[in-house]
């Protein structure tokens, strides 16, 4: 048992993080701040989670969102995808596990795992619609949004989503402004069977490793850590029975990376691309500074002159 | 192919001399510089729209257009215009652009090009070398961005496409916008360079000067067709094909 976050105090607090804590800004350069707060990480345990969808509905009762109803296809994934009203979604795997013969039915929480190296926030256009603190939560500032969808290009876990409504990008927040008081995120505090808890990077970790060893020891010898190193490390984890392979959780990618395309677009492309245009307009300046303009003589009009009278004679 | 139809090529509807002091030339036709100045007018706005959210430092330039959620909204759609009046200067011209032999020999003679040496250029029809390409790339660079520019516009085609393939149009946008801007700083650059250029698409119409200097050959058929309103056997024959 993990000790749950406690409840909160009645008395109004000031936020225990903000602009001061940014360490990074979309499409801007901030200085990071001289002292990183403590870490935060949600670890998601998915061999304990029995799929009740409890944290779901926290979230939509927290965040205030309003997922439309949807057409039953015959399957547990409720709404159908994650949207700009969805921002956690319970994904269901019925996987039969070639070594034991069993089915296994794998449940794994979807939704933004604040990345270390966060892929929307390097792919986002508009300054600070995107932003990161120093304790981990990358966030998204709807002001500043311009509703592009580039962070979806971004992101190696298709998790933005843009609103039809008022056209920006919304994903979950890690609650960032239940933590900014000292709260855990609303999941959390849902979740029956503390297959979701909150607490600092380390602590999850550490919380992690236990729940691995309990999992080894019951004959799931490949069980760990989702904690991918690609985009340095997630603020949210999950502890797969399964950790060598990712995908059979509804396609977690195995080792995710911000795609090289999007690096390239956004790196040598931009720089590149400045120097090309600034290159042209400059020659022509240059060209017209050393050789002037190029002007029609009045021989060229007289022999015009005489090319057409030719003609009317 | 005779030169005799190959020289057809070089004079489009609507062009012809008037002889006097200066002798002047028709070149554009009204209906070919309104074309002109829609295509242009939207390029540049995409230009600026396409720039605020190329790098951030040009995101500044959004202002124009009322903010970042409106150049989002409002960009394609000027691509849309673009295209379709491209379109429109391409099926007016893609004629007039075809390779000439003499285009080649022009080209080798860039140097005398840039230093305005144009008695050292062989004659050239309606338009040079130069014009030509910067007419091609044109043609091949804005299809490439209204392909890519569709792929990324989620808005109304999201679900068409993978995010892997958006990936991949991104870039392609990028540096086709790249390219686009760049061949079109070379156009703006030749036609305030070379006087008396611009006039022919604002008023429509160039000295005899210019077109003996810069499109002898052009001049040289417009001189040898038979004047407007006179049908003659050539007039005919043209008007046939
Ligand atoms: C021809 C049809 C075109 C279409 C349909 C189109 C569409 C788009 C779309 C959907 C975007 C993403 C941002 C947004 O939603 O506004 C975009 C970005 C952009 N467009 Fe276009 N576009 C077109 C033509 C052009 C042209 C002609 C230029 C430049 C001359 C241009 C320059 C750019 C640039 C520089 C970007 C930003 C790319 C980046 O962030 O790296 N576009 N375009
Ligand atoms: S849609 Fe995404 S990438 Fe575009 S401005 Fe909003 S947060 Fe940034
Ligand atoms: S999971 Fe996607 S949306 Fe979330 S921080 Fe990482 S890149 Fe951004
Ligand atoms: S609340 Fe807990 S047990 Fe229920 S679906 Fe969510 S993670 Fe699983």
């Amino acid at each position: 048992m993990f000790p749950p976050v406690p409840n909160p105090t009645t008395g109004p607090q000031s936020p225990k993080f903000g602009e001061k804590d940014l360490m990074r800004r979309s499409a801007s350069t901030v200085r990071p701040p001289a002292e990183r707060q403590t870490e935060v990480a949600k670890l998601i345990d998915v061999s304990k989670c029995i799929g009740c969808k409890a944290c779901q509905s926290a979230c939509i009762e927290w965040n205030d969102t309003h997922p439309e109803i949807e057409e039953n296809t015959g399957v547990f994934e409720n709404p159908h995808d994650l949207t700009s009203e969805m921002f956690t979604l319970m994904r269901f795997t019925e996987w039969e596990n070639p070594e034991t013969d069993n089915l296994e039915w794998l449940i794994r929480k979807d939704g933004c795992m604040h990345c270390e190296d966060p892929g929307c926030l390097k792919a986002c256009p508009a300054p600070g619609a995107i932003v990161q603190y120093s304790n981990g939560i990358v966030d998204f500032v709807h002001e500043n949004c311009i509703g592009c969808g580039y962070c979806i290009k971004g992101c190696p876990f298709n998790i933005p989503r843009i609103s039809p409504v008022d056209h920006t990008a919304y994903k979950c927040t890690l609650c960032s402004d239940r933590i900014a008081v000292g709260q855990g995120p609303a999941c959390a505090k849902a979740c029956p069977t503390q297959a979701i808890v909150f607490g600092t990077k380390e602590e999850m970790k550490k919380h992690a490793e236990g729940r691995i060893t309990d999992l080894k020891s019951r004959g799931f010898a490949n069980a760990g850590l989702y904690d991918p190193p690609g985009v340095g490390g997630t603020h949210v984890m999950y502890v797969l029975h399964h950790a060598d392979k990712p995908e059979i959780y509804a396609g977690l990618p195995n080792n995710p990376t911000i795609s090289p395309i999007v690096e390239a677009w956004k790196g040598v492309t931009k720089y590149a691309g400045l120097a090309v245009m600034g290159v042209a307009a400059v020659t022509g300046f240059l060209h017209y500074m050393v050789n002037g303009p190029n002007r029609v003589s009045e021989e060229d009009e007289e022999a015009a002159e005489r090319l057409t009278g030719d003609r009317s004679s | 192919m005779s030169t005799d139809t190959d020289t057809d090529y070089d004079v489009a509807k609507g062009d012809s001399v008037h002889p006097g002091k200066p002798v002047m030339v028709d070149r554009y036709t009204g209906g070919a510089r309104i074309n002109h100045w829609i295509t242009a007018t939207s390029l540049v706005l995409l230009a600026l729209s396409g720039l605020s959210l190329f790098h951030p430092r040009l995101f500044f330039l959004s202002a124009l257009f009322g903010g970042g959620q409106a150049v989002r909204a409002i960009h394609p759609w000027i691509g849309v215009i673009l295209f379709f009046s491209f379109l429109g200067l391409f099926l007016r011209f893609w004629k007039l652009n075809l390779w000439k032999r003499e285009d080649g020999t022009w080209l080798a003679r860039v140097r005398d090009v840039l230093t305005a040496h144009d008695e050292r250029l062989p004659e050239v029809g309606k338009y040079n070398a130069g014009q030509k390409l910067v007419f091609w790339s044109m043609s091949i660079l804005i299809i490439v961005l209204i392909t890519s520019g569709l792929v990324i516009w989620d808005q109304y085609f999201a679900a068409y496409t993978t995010i892997e393939q958006k990936r991949w149009a991104l870039l392609v946008h990028s540096i086709a916008a790249i390219l686009a801007i760049s061949v079109w700083i070379t156009h703006v650059y030749a036609a305030i360079w070379v006087k008396g250029t611009i006039r022919g698409m604002v008023r429509g119409s160039v000295t005899g000067g210019w077109a003996w200097r810069y499109h002898r050959k052009w001049l040289r058929e417009l001189v040898a067709k038979p004047p407007a309103g006179v049908p003659t056997e050539d007039k005919k024959r043209t008007a046939a094909e």
